[in-house]
C-alpha cells in the first residue's frame, strides 16, 4: 500500500480537462518530481493534492486515509509557495509558528522546534524580522522553515526556486537536496527545470498535457525514454530527433530498423564530429558554443538534418567548416511516427 | 549563505554636497505649479470659512453687504440654535445612525468581497456591476416605493428605518472598494493560512483582517462620512425624532426665511465632528499595509 496514492485524477475548469486521469503512487520518504513544459498542468496536479483545487472526479489516499474530500487545513500536507507567500504582518518566528499555534501546540514546544528549524535554515539572527526585511533567499527560507516545523505527512514544493536569480537557485537546490537527506520527508516539488528535477528527484513524473508521460528515476527517463517527448525534454542540449527519411545513409549503413515515416534520436554526447570525409554523414558547422568544459557543435547535414553533438574538449572548428559526423549505432533511440519509442539505445559514455 | 543586509552602508555623503554646490533657482514651472495649488485650495476652503465665520456673527452683521470682515465673534448663535432644538439628539441620532450602518454593511460587504475577489467565478464581474448600477438610480427613483415600504413596516422616524436604508444605499461602495483592497492580497497568503490547518474563521481573523486592514478602516471611515453626511433619506424619512444633523440644518433654511449666522452656527455644529474625525484618521484613509511577502 503506498503512502500517498493518487486514484484517476481528474480536473476539469469549465469544458476544459486539465488533468486527465492521472494514477501515481508514492512511497514514504520518497522525493518525487513533478516536471514538464508549462501548461501541462504540474501545479493543478499539486493543487489537487494540497486542496487548494477540488477534484472533479478520482481519489486521493495518505497514509490510509481517504483525503480526497477533506479541506486543505485537515489534510496535514505542508506546501512551499513559488511567490514564498509569507505573512507580511508577522515576524518570521510567527510565521514559522503560525501553524503549531493554530494546533494547539505548548508554547515551549513551538519556541523549541522554531529554534530548532531556524538553525537547520541559518535563520536564527533573523527570527525578529519581518518578511520585507530579507532577502529573496531568506524569505524562501523561512517558508520552508515554516513547512518543516510542522513535521506534515507531505511535503508540497510549488517552484519554489523560480523567482531566485541562478546562483541562489543551484545553492538552495542543494540545500534542499541536503534538507530531505537529513530529514527523509515525503516530498512532492513541482518545476518546469529539468536539472532540479534530475538533480532532487528519487523518481521523476513527466506530465504533458495533464496526462503523465513517463515515472522514473532521473537516469531511466535519460537512457529509456518512453517517447519523443521524454526523449526530448530530459537532457540538455535536447536529443537530436530527426526524420528517418533525412538520414537514409545512416539509417541503411547499420540497418537500423526504423519506419519509413519514423524518427531517430541521438544525444549530442553520442555524436563525433571528425574531418570532413570521415564518419557516416556529411555536413556544415552551422555554430560553435564553447562552454569551456564542453563545446556544442551545430551541424546542418548534406541531407538536410539540424544535428548538435557535444564534446568534452575545445574545438578549433567554425562556422562554415565542411565536417563529418560519427554515430554510434547502438546508442540510437528509434521512434515510429507517433513518437514511441521502438528501440531504446543503448547507454554509452561519450567516448571522446 | 550570503548575508547582504550587514554590507551594503549607505552612501550619502555625496548627496547633499551635490545639492549644496549647485544652488537651484525655482524653476517657474514649480512657482506657477505652487501658485494654482495654492488658489484651488483657498477656492475650495472659501465656502468653509465663510460658513465658519458667519457661524460667529450676529445675524446683522451675517447679511451685511459688503461682507465684514472684521468681527467681535459671538457665541449667541450656538446658544440659540441649541436652545431651539436639541442639538444632542440629533447629534446622537447622526453618530448611531452612522456607527451602526457602518458596522453593518462591513459585516455584509467584507464576505462579499471576500468571495468575489478570491473565488471568482464567471459572474463575479457582473455582479459587481449590478451592484453598482443600482447606484446609477437617482434616489428620488425609489422614494415612494421605500417611502410606502418604511411606513408599513412601521419605521417612518426611526433609527432603524435610516439604518436599513444607509447600509443598503453604501452596501455596493462598500463591496467595491474592499473588493479591490483584497484583490491586492496574493491569495497565496490564504492558501499558505488553509495550508497551515487554519479555518475558514481563523483565516479571516488572523491573516485577512490584518492584511485588509487599511482596506477596511479606509471603507469603513468613508462610508461613516458618507452615512454622517446622508440628507435624502434623513429628510424624507425622519423628522423629530429620528432625525439626524442633516435634518437639523434643514429646519434653519426654510420656514421662518433664512437666518444666516444660525443656519451656519447649526451647520458648523453638524459638520464640526466628521471634519474633525476625518482629520485625525487621515493617516488611516491614506495609508495601507507594505506588503513585504511576495517576491
Amino acid at each position: 500500500m503506498a503512502y500517498l496514492q493518487l486514484k484517476q485524477f481528474r480536473k476539469q475548469f469549465g469544458a476544459v480537462e486539465t488533468i486527465k486521469g492521472v494514477d501515481l503512487s508514492i512511497e514514504p520518504g520518497e522525493f518525487v518530481v513533478f516536471v514538464g513544459p508549462s501548461g501541462c498542468g504540474k501545479s493543478t496536479l499539486l493543487r489537487l493534492i494540497a486542496g487548494l483545487e477540488t477534484v472533479t472526479s478520482g481519489q486521493l489516499m495518505l497514509d490510509g486515509r481517504d483525503i480526497t474530500h477533506a479541506p486543505s487545513s485537515k489534510r496535514d500536507l505542508a506546501m512551499v509557495f513559488q511567490s514564498y507567500a509569507l505573512y507580511p504582518h508577522m515576524s518570521v518566528y510567527e510565521n514559522m509558528s503560525f501553524a503549531l499555534k493554530l494546533a494547539k501546540v505548548s508554547e515551549s514546544e513551538i519556541r523549541e522546534k522554531v529554534e530548532r528549524a531556524a538553525k537547520i535554515l541559518n535563520l536564527t539572527a533573523y527570527l525578529q524580522r519581518t518578511p520585507k526585511e530579507l532577502s529573496g533567499g531568506q524569505r524562501q527560507r523561512v517558508a520552508i522553515g515554516r513547512a518543516i516545523v510542522r513535521s506534515p505527512k507531505v511535503f508540497l514544493f510549488d517552484e519554489p526556486l523560480s523567482n531566485l536569480d541562478a546562483a541562489l537557485r543551484g545553492q538552495t537546490r542543494v540545500e534542499i537536496a541536503k534538507l530531505h537527506r537529513e530529514l527523509g520527508a515525503t516530498t512532492i516539488y513541482v518545476t518546469h527545470d529539468q536539472v532540479e528535477a534530475m538533480t532532487l528527484a528519487d523518481r521523476v513524473v513527466v506530465l504533458r498535457d495533464g496526462k503523465i508521460e513517463q515515472v522514473g528515476t532521473p537516469l531511466e527517463l535519460y537512457d529509456k525514454p518512453a517517447n519523443q517527448f521524454v526523449a526530448q525534454f530530459i537532457g540538455t542540449p535536447q536529443m537530436n530527433v530527426v526524420a528517418a527519411a533525412q538520414m537514409p545513409q545512416a539509417a541503411a549503413a547499420y540497418g537500423l530498423p526504423v519506419a519509413a515515416d519514423g524518427f531517430i534520436g541521438l544525444r549530442p554526447e553520442n555524436l563525433a564530429v571528425l574531418p570532413a570525409g570521415q564518419g557516416q554523414l556529411s555536413g556544415q558547422v552551422e555554430l560553435v558554443e564553447a562552454l569551456g568544459a564542453e563545446t556544442l557543435i551545430y551541424v546542418s547535414t548534406d541531407s538536410g538534418a539540424q544535428l548538435v553533438a557535444r564534446q568534452n574538449s575545445r574545438s578549433a572548428l567554425s562556422a562554415g567548416d565542411r565536417v563529418g559526423l560519427q554515430l554510434q549505432p547502438e546508442t540510437v533511440h528509434l521512434f515510429d511516427a507517433g513518437g514511441r519509442v521502438t528501440r531504446t539505445g543503448v547507454a554509452v559514455a561519450a567516448t571522446h | 549563505m550570503p548575508t547582504t543586509t550587514s554590507s551594503t552602508l549607505p552612501t550619502v555623503e555625496t548627496a547633499p554636497a551635490d545639492i549644496l554646490l549647485a544652488p537651484r533657482r525655482f524653476p517657474l514651472a514649480l512657482v506657477v505649479r505652487t501658485l494654482v495649488a495654492w488658489l484651488v485650495t483657498l477656492l475650495l476652503f472659501f465656502p468653509l470659512g465663510f460658513l465658519i465665520a458667519t457661524a460667529f456673527k450676529t445675524e446683522l452683521q451675517a447679511i451685511a453687504v459688503p461682507t465684514e470682515w472684521l468681527f467681535s465673534p459671538t457665541l449667541e448663535n450656538f446658544h440659540e440654535v441649541q436652545a431651539r432644538s436639541d442639538y444632542l439628539l440629533y447629534a446622537t441620532n447622526s453618530l448611531i445612525t452612522s456607527v451602526v450602518s457602518t458596522v453593518l454593511g462591513l459585516m455584509i460587504a467584507a464576505p462579499a468581497a471576500y468571495s468575489m475577489a478570491f473565488f471568482r467565478s464567471k459572474r463575479t464581474r457582473d455582479i459587481l456591476m449590478w451592484m453598482l448600477s443600482t447606484k446609477m438610480m437617482p434616489a428620488v427613483g425609489a422614494l415612494v416605493p421605500i417611502y410606502v415600504l418604511a411606513q408599513q413596516s412601521a419605521l417612518l422616524d426611526t433609527r432603524t428605518g435610516l439604518i436599513i436604508v444607509f447600509t443598503l444605499s453604501n452596501l455596493p461602495i462598500m463591496v467595491w472598494m474592499l473588493y479591490s483592497a483584497f484583490k491586492d492580497i496574493p491569495p497565496e497568503i490564504l492558501e499558505a493560512a488553509r495550508m497551515d490547518g487554519a479555518t475558514l474563521w481563523q483565516e479571516a481573523y488572523k491573516v485577512l483582517l490584518p492584511l485588509g486592514m487599511g482596506g477596511l478602516a479606509s471603507t469603513g471611515l468613508l462610508c461613516l462620512v458618507l452615512s454622517w453626511n446622508e440628507a435624502f433619506w434623513s429628510l424624507n424619512l425622519s423628522s423629530a425624532k429620528a432625525g439626524t444633523l442633516a435634518t437639523l440644518i434643514a429646519s434653519y433654511a426654510s420656514p421662518e426665511g433664512l437666518f444666516w449666522a444660525k443656519l451656519s452656527a447649526a451647520s458648523l455644529m453638524a459638520i464640526a465632528p466628521i471634519v474633525v474625525f476625518g482629520w485625525f484618521s487621515q493617516k488611516q484613509l491614506v495609508q495601507g499595509l507594505t506588503f513585504g511577502a511576495v517576491k
